[in-house]
């Protein structure tokens, strides 16, 4: 049994014209010890997921799943003080500002110490002897200084670090890193990435990594969930998805990468934008942005099966070219 | 920290002086001369007139009044009331711990409501509590201090017997004043219901004085808290899975007290000139009443001294205000 079930996990948020999907039955599954990449770009939904998981939704979402389970636990009929107990301590997250995401008016300590004391009713000679720790393993010089640093005294490569020491301060099972290299210099990311990696396999702990940089992906992950306006449309192994990818998206993705481009001249991009809540299609969301698209992609998708990375795609591709795709005179209709 | 004292001090000093000029100016802006209004309705021979003129040194050209006026501030003599003939400074001292009791009560009262009003609001942004306490203390903050005040002595004491209706105690009641705070010396006295006495006394002026900083403070404590809310902290805080009263009320407040400090400081002064009102209203023997009947003699030594005084307390307020950012928001720092 995997460390983390999602299935046909909906996110909708009320708005001044009725609800808007943010996520859309969207599935995913976790183990121990494993990286699952979940990519797209802004208003893919990726993010949101994760936060529903973590109740961390303001009140205008309403969120709804077949199966929430983490660690064999039922997190959907759980009450707001049993996932208390869960959340910061066995499922830990960090998010994409460092310098934001620490409060200003509390020392590193203080923060570090906060989690400790409340879910492992540790005293303060004992938080502050595990905070050094945590501070070491994350790699931070002198942690007996910093302890009793203010986060506006901090870089944000190190206030990072401080919250991956605060996420790891109980051992967490699954760490979520939203997008935690988005706002640092590139030097950094990389430094930040390692030792996201080095502490998950040296923990044993599931990471799930959210990220819109394929860079990311292909240094860290390996499985990769891509999502499109909140929906999954693919899943591969990170090898076999830059090798072959079977959604018409992640291609366009993939082929838009500055270090993929085979041709000199302009880059290639993906026209059009991500539907909004006005615009959304009736079938494929992908379709009005699809090279591929047919008329039947306008009414409807279709989910495949492994073989073909569960696109959510009526023509996956393979090597490059839909299957099943009609031909040239009646794809035109 | 001395620096920052320091720099403060002088940024207060050109302030000082303006209102130094503003007090002087004001009182002979005013129709009605003081010397007239001290003869009363026997009135007063030409001759006398004057000599009482060179006495106050009002016979003087204006520049050099406002000159030795000055001088003695500096000295540190706020001057002598006309009509009672004792120093100003020490006439308000006797009164001052009577308005400072009544802001103090009233302050707590703004604070121990409009904070966690203003919070609650923030939390259940749109609810019927939210919207309840906004239009509750835009009635408040737009409701005449003197109208309000009458209309809580016509309900509680004129119909429900509830509260006395002026004064700071119980005629029955008789005791030295010690600290000048009723209800500390109510206390020290021993007499049995003094201390009730001084506190149902204390109740109806507090709320009247309290009404417009509670409004005020509960206003800027929800749009604060609104603010802070959506702030990444704050879902940090709430993803490490701390109970909602410790994600609002520590991380989350303790970013939003700023605004909300800054705004209980320039209360303060408000208070004073509400204070005028609330203790005419209410008989009570504090500075803003004393005032009021200063000014009605023209006495010119005690609303020049006056003014400055309570200026001075207003400013000191501001830059204890100052102090506390440092305390509160560590990014603020005092070099």
């Amino acid at each position: 049994m995997a460390l983390l079930e999602i299935e046909n996990l909906t996110v909708a948020f009320a708005t001044s014209v009725g609800p808007f999907k943010a996520v859309d039955n969207v599935s995913l599954t976790c183990d121990r010890g494993e990286i699952l990449s979940i990519v797209g770009e802004s208003g893919s939904g990726k993010s949101v997921a994760m936060l529903a998981l973590m109740g961390l939704l303001p009140w205008t979402a309403t969120v709804t799943a077949d199966t929430l389970r983490f660690d064999g636990k039922d997190m959907l009929t759980m009450s707001a003080q049993q996932k208390r107990t869960i959340i910061g301590k066995d499922i830990a997250m960090i998010f994409q500002e460092p310098m934001s995401s620490l409060n200003p008016c509390f020392t590193v300590g203080f923060q570090i110490g906060e989690s400790l004391r409340i879910h492992m009713g540790m005293n303060r000679a004992q938080r502050r002897e595990r905070s050094i720790e945590l501070l070491n393993l994350v790699g931070i010089p002198a942690p007996e200084k910093r302890l009793s640093l203010f986060p506006h005294q901090l870089s944000g490569g190190m206030s990072q670090r401080v919250m991956i020491a605060m996420a790891l301060a109980c051992d967490p099972k699954l760490l979520i890193a939203d997008e935690p290299t988005t706002a640092l210099d590139v030097t950094i990311q990389a430094q930040i990435l390692d030792l996201l990696v080095d502490l998950q396999k040296r923990h044993g702990m599931g990471l799930i990594l959210i990220t819109h940089d394929m860079g990311v992906v292909a240094e860290t992950a390996e499985r990769v969930q891509v999502q499109y306006a909140g929906q999954k449309v693919e899943e591969q192994h990170v090898r076999e998805l830059f090798r072959d990818p079977h959604h018409p998206y992640t291609q366009a993705l993939l082929s838009a990468l500055p270090e993929r481009a085979t041709r000199r001249g302009r880059l290639p991009s993906i026209p059009g934008v991500v539907p909004g809540q006005y615009d959304r299609p009736s079938g494929c969301l992908f379709a009005p942005r699809c090279r591929y698209a047919t008329e039947r992609c306008d009414r409807e998708t279709e989910r495949q099966g492994a073989e073909f990375g569960f696109a959510l795609c009526n023509y996956p591709l393979k090597d490059g070219d839909p299957t099943g795709y009609p031909e040239k005179a009646e794809a035109g209709q | 920290m001395l620096r920052f004292f320091v720099n403060k001090l002088l940024l207060v000093l050109p302030t000082l002086i303006g209102i130094t000029i503003v007090a002087f100016a004001f009182v002979r802006v005013l129709p009605g001369d003081p010397i007239l209004l001290l003869a009363g309705e026997r009135g007063v021979s030409p001759e006398r007139y004057h000599k009482l003129l060179v006495q106050f040194g009002y016979d003087l050209p204006i520049w050099q009044q406002y000159f030795n006026y000055v001088i003695g501030l500096l000295h540190g003599d706020f001057g002598i009331s006309i009509s009672t003939k004792r120093p100003v400074i020490d006439e308000f001292l006797a009164r001052f711990p009577a308005t400072l009791e009544l802001s103090v009560f009233a302050m707590t009262f703004a604070t121990v409501i409009g904070i966690p009003a203003g919070i609650i609001s923030a939390v259940k942004r749109s609810s019927v509590f939210d919207q309840l306490t906004m239009g509750v203390a835009l009635t408040g903050y737009s409701m005449p201090i003197f109208w309000w005040g009458l209309l809580l002595i016509i309900l509680f004491s004129g119909m429900l017997h509830w509260t006395p209706v002026s004064g700071r105690i119980d005629l029955l009641y008789f005791f030295p004043p010690v600290t000048g705070f009723m209800t500390v010396d109510a206390l020290l006295s021993g007499q049995k219901g003094a201390f009730q006495s001084a506190v149902s006394h204390l109740i109806l002026p507090s709320i009247v004085l309290g009404t417009i900083p509670l409004a005020v403070i509960a206003r800027q404590t929800r749009s604060a808290m609104l603010e802070v809310l959506g702030e990444d902290y704050v879902r940090t805080a709430r993803a490490k899975g701390l109970t909602p009263v410790r994600v609002i009320g520590l991380h989350a407040f303790r970013n939003a007290l700023i605004p909300v400090v800054t705004t209980i400081g320039l209360q303060v002064g408000l208070l004073m000139a509400g204070a005028i009102l609330t203790e005419t209203i209410f008989s009570w023997p504090g500075i803003g009443k004393w005032m009021i009947d200063s000014i009605s003699r023209r006495d010119y030594p005690v609303v020049q001294g006056g003014l400055v005084l309570i200026a001075g307390i207003v400013m000191l307020v501001n830059l204890i205000v100052d102090l506390l950012y440092g305390l509160i928001n560590p990014r603020i720092s005092h070099q």
